[in-house]
């Protein structure tokens, strides 16, 4: 048993000093700007620079509009997936997976065969439709996730008993929707909207190929010129994503909170 | 013409026919049960009527109109689930106004008839309380007065008390009944607890396999079952098997003794094998007036009820079951011991399949 334990503390110092070492380093790395002492000025040089502040807003801009075009998309499909159609479940799951084993580069390889300026839509035409197509393709990347936090959260209330009580009280499908479902998948959607975020911060293929000036290219372009500011911007990506999870770790929590509660 | 009428319905699910041929006619005001093991069709009736469920054909008229092409937010009807259904996202004030919010009814209304039904249901005093800060019961009755609020022409209760403890669903099934009986809402409660069905309703209709076997008031369906799912499905009966002497003067012989039953049958030969049943309140011990009919049995089996004791006894390769009141004072008989029942011949009900 002794023995058990100790062998579980090895395999986790092992995975926590491979993960840690690195974080630690770069962290050190960054502070490492004015010779001789830490500082913050490789911090001060990338939040000084105008690029950063655009790309860094347009990922945001562009984070916002993924998460809400994707609940508009998920939560809808998932309510009816098990509502009415129970059946279509094991096709829906497997399209949603999808994003996971095409890699990105063919999935934007697609896009620009399917909607470059000369088809029949062309979406790459203008610079408005084309960051309408970046966001579509962060959505699609985001599905896997989107559609599982919703689905689980959907699980944990008893989405057609309620839909039922309310359709007695005289409600229609847009009031059930947004007055008595989806408060109740918040939980799932916000889970679904931090991945969605950390996911769109970070993105390099789709936006690169698609030529927008998002956070992922800029990350690459200043990595592949500078020296410390590339560490600070690492440091900056790391700390949104764990961010987005520690905010989907309450979230979660509060959730389970109130549901040990009924 | 009553006022709600369900007429020839039937239901498939594929090749499964779930309802058959139900016909009922039910009064305003009336409380009806739908009293039925799983799998008999009642909460499929139940949600045809709710609009949940389309029937495969048949009418379903409440009011002097055709409900068929009506969807369910359409029909006025209140209904009340096994698993409450509240919103868990709002309090139990805004729960109950939720019917009248939809209907665009004015704040002022929606304010005073939330707390009427707050105050029907004595649950005033926690308007602002989400479902999850209360116990079952309380959210049960939440439920009923969000039903309620909207005012429904009928009102449909799916196994309301399943989820509850004993106690709670005693005390909250004598509350239903009297706010039903206050406010006179025609009233379909699903049930598979007979004592529910029996203690509650002004009918019930016992159902079995999509069929409703017998129809009737709860003394009807108890004392006078028509077949014998209704006997062995309402109550405990104890089945004896006898042998007709002469139907048309209601005679019949269990062994040597010849007996006449309350009222001469039909469909029977002189010699021809009969079940008759008996209910356990009908058989004791005791030689008291009334009871004509004494058979010696050997006794199987005593069980301690509390309030009653149960006792089995071997007649004729027949198992009586009896109860007896106990009382400290009061030996039960011994398991292999001989003893006498007592009974009246016309407590024997004869029962067809």
């Amino acid at each position: 048993m002794k023995a058990n334990r100790l062998g579980a503390w090895i395999a986790i110092a092992i995975g926590a000093i491979y993960f840690v070492v690195p974080l630690i380093g770069t962290l050190e790395f960054s502070l490492r700007m004015r010779r001789g002492e830490y500082s913050l000025d490789a911090y001060r040089s990338v939040f000084a620079d105008i690029q950063f502040r655009e790309t860094f807003g347009y990922s945001m801009l562009m984070a916002v509009a993924t998460i809400i075009f994707g609940m508009l998309l998920v939560v809808p499909t998932a309510y009816w997936v098990r509502l009415r159609l129970p059946q279509v479940r094991p096709i829906i799951e497997f399209i949603t997976l999808l994003p996971l084993v095409i890699p990105a580069i063919v999935i934007v390889f697609g896009y620009l065969r399917l909607y470059n300026s000369s088809s029949w839509i062309p979406f790459t035409a203008s610079r408005e439709a084309t960051n309408a197509l970046l966001m579509f393709a962060y959505m699609t990347l985001s599905l896997p996730y989107m559609y599982r936090a919703v689905d689980t959260a959907m699980r944990a209330i008893d989405v057609a008993t309620l839909t039922e009580a309310a359709e007695s009280l005289g409600a229609k499908w847009p009031t059930i929707l947004f007055r008595c479902i989806f408060p109740n998948v918040m939980s799932g959607v916000l889970s679904g909207a931090f991945i969605t975020f950390a996911i769109v911060m970070g993105e390099f293929t789709m936006a690169a190929l698609l030529n927008r000036p998002a956070f992922g290219p800029y990350l690459q372009l200043v990595g592949a010129n500078k020296a410390y500011e590339p560490s600070a911007l690492a440091v900056i990506a790391f700390s949104i994503t764990w961010i987005s999870m520690g905010l989907i770790q309450l979230v979660s929590r509060f959730n389970r909170a109130a549901t040990a509660k009924v | 013409m009553a006022f709600l009428e369900l007429t020839n319905l039937q239901k498939f699910y594929g090749t499964t026919h779930v309802v058959r041929d139900f016909n009922m006619a039910i009064e305003k005001g009336e409380f009806i049960s739908f009293l039925g093991p799983s799998g008999c069709g009642k909460t499929t009736t139940l949600r045809m009527v709710a609009g949940f469920e389309t029937p495969s054909s048949g009418t379903i008229i409440i009011n002097g109109v055709d409900q068929s092409s009506l969807k369910p937010n359409q029909r006025n009807i209140g209904m009340v689930f096994q698993s409450y259904a509240l919103f868990p996202n709002m309090t139990v004030f805004d729960n109950v106004a939720f019917g009248l919010k939809i209907a665009n009814k004015p704040k002022t209304e929606i304010d005073a008839r939330v707390r009427e039904m707050l105050a029907l249901i004595r649950l005033d005093h926690l308007a602002d309380r989400y479902p999850y800060q209360m116990s079952g019961g309380q959210q049960q009755r939440v439920a009923l007065a969000r039903a309620l609020a909207v005012k429904p022409q009928v009102l449909l209760l799916d196994e309301p008390l399943s989820a509850l403890d004993a106690k709670i669903r005693i005390s909250l099934r004598e509350e239903i009944r009297a706010i039903q009986q206050q406010l006179g809402i025609t009233t379909i409660y699903v049930t598979h607890d007979q004592e529910e069905a029996l203690s509650m309703s002004d009918r019930i209709v016992v159902m079995n396999a999509g069929h409703a076997d017998q129809i009737g008031t709860p003394f009807e369906i108890y004392n006078n079952p028509a077949t014998r799912f209704v006997a062995s499905f309402v109550g405990t009966l104890s089945f004896l098997e006898a042998v007709v002497v002469d139907g048309s003067a209601g005679r019949v012989a269990i062994g040597p003794q010849q007996f006449t039953l309350r009222e001469p049958f039909t469909g029977y030969n002189a010699g021809d094998a009969i079940s008759l049943a008996l209910r356990p309140e009908s058989v004791s011990l005791l030689d008291t007036e009334g009871r004509d009919v004494t058979i010696p049995g050997e006794v199987v089996s005593v069980s301690f009820l509390g309030s009653v004791i149960r006792t089995k006894v071997i007649v004729n390769g027949s198992t009586i079951s009896f109860d007896m009141f106990n009382n400290p004072g009061f030996v039960p008989p011994a398991v292999g011991s001989t003893v006498d029942l007592r009974f009246a011949a016309s407590d024997l009900l004869i029962v067809r399949d």
